[in-house]
């Protein structure tokens, strides 16, 4: 593995980190844009933006960018987040450089009005798709309650409403302020030369527009909301509660990994024993999600509804014991063991290494080797995760529901702050 | 192509044990699948080998289910259990130095489980919750639903379980579920990665060469009744699903088939995409994929779209698979060659897609196909093949479902 770093007069930064024995190379563009950085009025023009991409510029027709993607055999996609758009391709070395023509093309497209009016369809199709999944109901209308008033509460699809209503040349005047060269990193991994990866960033994008949009990154204060989306023809209810947490840029990141996976992991974690092992609820999980300058504890559980507020207070003894007492020796020995495999695993792929790659500059600006963080994941001590829950315990702050329900009645939460109704 | 070595051998017993060592990867993974699937279960107890498995990982040998689950996690295993049509399957990766240590830990699993009786109520309402998932998401259920309209029973059934049946399912179904499926002849052990094949020889060897076979039980196929085609539901969209007859993965025409269903849905230049997606803008999501069993196959297409164009939706995806008997460009073909090659380089990048690759290569033919025997294969299709193929398997018995607040119909 070798890794490699530089940045074009424009101010795109470019980093690699290449294994000439893998079989494919994996390159993709972070775009440091997503729906925090949307106004109300363009709500959704992020991942709408991802999707008109693809539809090409003055070489290049939305058909021709299907076609040739699929010529050179490419696995390649796109997704937009709160804070990330990201476009991506992973193929056999020979087909880098054409792969690479239409991945840079991707960045610059024309906004062609006819194709801005049909993908529209598609994009309100997709938000009744999501409308159909609860579990993806509670996390976009729990991220709005969670962060009001903050930026990370904006939705990343939009609304049917804010969609129809936005315009190409809204969308125009978007791409023109987030789409500069400072505020993308291009990633490669795998099986390519740094020359080759120099040039071909150098061609095709070397006259992009400097530029590095500001983002305001303060930290969320939220103060906590219930709220319920009643579904009455469905069956089960899905909750979503969401609590302060490390953000991105903090060092305390890797222990609220491994302390997630304790607490939380779809198996062999204390919400499992307790919650899904004696069949009290279909899930109940912990993640930790961080984002530029905040972070959140995302607690997510599906029962039957009659059974939720029981699951949700045994949610609240478990945070509260863990809170109290942290966490025992062997249940962090096993997390370190759980969570090495997987980064040995997800890194065997220049794909899997590519996210991480990119994520680290994109935040932190840093370079990490698969050994750097098994050897962190390896040294983390039960004080470690102590002085995580000291700064950031585990909280029930925000809850919202999706199901039969119409209400969830408040349970008094843990610690001496309560939440705001 | 990379140089493939693969080795398969049988025990006494009847079991296949396959092996792909992989020198470029760290990691290595294991398929074992067991001839316990929900075919198998008896008439009216749909569920029994859902609820099995679930009870199946919690206790085994000396070991507790907590006991097992930490084994497996100081392992670093990273697993899932899974009921099918045919197999229960077990499939598990890790660093490779800890895949013999953990199937000495499944080897347990297989054959000592303790299927704790207390634990049974608890196995039982997880699968009832997972099938109430099901109600909540039209868009698995529509599959799932399909699935039973378009097959003969017992290929029909939900491997999760049925609602109406899971409560008649009792310990005792699961226990004799277990003891008739659980056997030796017919499981087959797919393993690939950084492995030395006489380690893991010998440890298989060791841990299942002494398992007694058992009889194989008869499959009665009682033919499929007509059933409604649209069940009511309060969903944003409409869900669409189809299905046709194709050919199963051991015929000779397969890769014509497949190719038939790459032209229509591999890629984002693929005919439905173009005509449904990018040119009408009808949905977000549209597919269609080749479903294969031992001996019949089906094409089983999906839609989601909004309740007024969902009619329209049909029409058009109809239309266009109707069409592929017009003609077939050689660009199409081309594409869906390249697609599938790439695809095939990297999948040696993934020791489980590998390990599960194997182990249903072996299930299907009896063999393993190397990478270059399918890449030559590819390279000799042509479009001509390819039309006949379509022109001999006219769509014409199709099985349509929608899922949402209207019925749809086929046009006339």
């Amino acid at each position: 593995m070798h890794f490699h770093q530089t940045q074009l007069s424009n101010g795109l930064q470019v980093i690699a980190e290449l294994n000439p024995r893998a079989q494919s190379t994996a390159a993709g563009f972070f775009v440091r844009t997503g729906s925090r950085d949307e106004t109300p009025e363009v709500a959704g023009v992020s991942h709408f933006l991802e999707h008109m991409a693809f539809k090409g510029d003055e070489s290049f027709t939305a058909d021709d960018i299907n076609r040739i993607f699929d010529e050179l055999g490419a696995r390649y996609n796109a997704s937009t987040s709160e804070e990330v758009t990201l476009f991506y391709a992973a193929v056999l070395p020979e087909y880098l450089p054409r792969t690479f023509e239409l991945l840079a093309t991707l960045m610059t497209p024309s906004l062609r009005q006819e194709d801005f009016d049909l993908e529209k369809q598609v994009i309100l199709e997709e938000i009744g798709m999501y409308e159909d999944l609860p579990g993806f109901t509670a996390y976009d209308h729990v991220m709005q309650q969670h962060f009001t008033g903050h930026p990370l509460g904006n939705s990343i699809l939009g609304t049917t409403e804010s969609i129809s209503a936005l315009t190409a040349e809204q969308m125009r005047t978007y791409h023109a302020d987030r789409y500069k060269a400072g505020n993308i990193i291009l990633a490669v991994a795998g099986n390519t030369t740094w020359d080759n990866v120099r040039q071909l960033a150098e061609q095709h994008c070397g006259d992009w527009p400097a530029g590095n949009p500001a983002r305001d990154t303060t930290e969320a204060a939220p103060r906590g909301a219930r709220f319920c989306v009643p579904k009455p023809s469905i069956q089960q209810q899905h909750v979503m509660q969401l609590g302060p947490a490390p953000p991105s840029a903090s060092p305390l990141r890797y222990a609220a990994d491994l302390l997630s996976v304790i607490v939380g992991d779809d198996s062999g974690s204390r919400l499992y024993w307790d919650i899904v092992d004696p069949g009290y609820a279909e899930a109940a999980e912990l993640s930790y999600n961080d984002y530029d300058g905040s972070g959140t504890w995302a607690t997510y559980v599906c029962s039957r509804p009659e059974d939720i507020r029981d699951n949700l207070d045994r949610v609240g003894v478990i945070y509260e014991e863990v809170n109290r007492h942290g966490v025992t020796e062997e249940e962090l020995e096993q997390a370190r063991n759980k969570v090495s495999a997987r980064i040995v695993l997800q890194s065997e792929r220049p794909m899997g290494r590519l996210a991480s790659l990119g994520g680290n500059w994109l935040y932190r600006n840093e370079y990490r080797t698969v050994e750097d963080d098994l050897e962190v994941v390896r040294s983390l001590t039960t004080a470690d995760i102590r002085n995580l829950l000291d700064q950031y315990p585990l909280r029930q702050l925000t809850t919202v529901g999706v199901g039969p329900l119409e209400r969830l009645d408040a349970p008094a939460e843990n610690g001496s702050e309560q939440p705001a109704e | 192509m990379p140089e493939q070595n693969i080795l398969a051998e049988q025990l006494p017993n009847g079991l296949t044990l396959i092996m792909e060592p992989m020198s470029e990867v760290r990691s290595a993974a294991f398929s074992l699948l067991v001839p316990a699937g929900s075919i198998y279960e008896p008439e009216g107890f749909n569920g029994t080998a859902s609820i099995l498995t679930d009870l199946i990982t919690r206790g085994a040998g000396s070991r507790n289910s907590r006991e097992l689950s930490s084994a497996l996690d100081n392992l670093g295993i990273q697993r899932s259990e899974s009921v099918g049509w045919n197999f229960v399957t077990f499939s598990a990766a890790s660093v490779a130095e800890n895949v013999i240590p953990a199937l000495k830990v499944y080897a347990d699993v297989i054959r000592d489980p303790l299927l704790p009786q207390e634990q049974f109520p608890a196995a039982m309402s997880s699968a009832e919750q997972s099938l109430l998932a099901v109600e909540d998401d039209p868009q698995r259920k529509v599959l799932v639903e399909l699935r039973r309209r378009c097959y003969d029973a017992p290929w029909n059934r939900p491997v999760d379980g049925t609602l109406s049946e899971l409560e008649a399912v009792t310990p005792a179904n699961v226990r004799s579920h277990y003891k008739r499926s659980f056997r030796p002849n017919g499981t087959i052990l797919g393993v690939a990665g950084h492995i030395d094949p006489a380690q893991v020889r010998e440890a298989v060897q060791e841990l299942f060469g002494d398992w007694s076979t058992s009889e194989v039980r008869d499959v009665t196929r009682v033919p499929r009744t007509a059933a409604e085609t649209h069940i009511e539901a309060d969903s944003a969209q409409t869900h669409i699903g189809l299905a046709f007859d194709a050919v199963p993965y051991r015929h000779e025409d397969y890769y014509a088939a497949w190719a038939a269903v790459s032209i229509l849905s591999g890629g984002s230049s693929s005919r439905l995409f173009t005509e449904v997606r990018e040119k009408r803008g009808l949905c977000y999501s549209v597919y269609a994929s080749l479903n294969s069993l031992l001996e019949e196959a089906r094409i089983l297409a999906y839609a989601g779209t909004t309740v007024e164009r969902a009619q329209e939706t049909l029409d058009v995806m109809l239309a266009e698979i109707r069409k592929l008997k017009e003609g077939i460009d050689d660009s199409e073909l081309f594409r869906c060659k390249a697609r599938a090659k790439s695809a095939l380089i990297m999948q040696q990048e993934s020791t489980s897609a590998r390990a599960s690759s194997i182990a249903r290569d072996w299930f299907h033919l009896g063999r393993v196909q190397t990478l270059d025997e399918i890449h030559r294969k590819l390279d000799d299709l042509t479009v001509p093949q390819i039309l006949d193929y379509v022109r001999e398997h006219p769509v014409d018995d199709i099985t349509l479902l929608a899922v949402g607040p209207q019925p749809l119909h086929l046009p006339g």
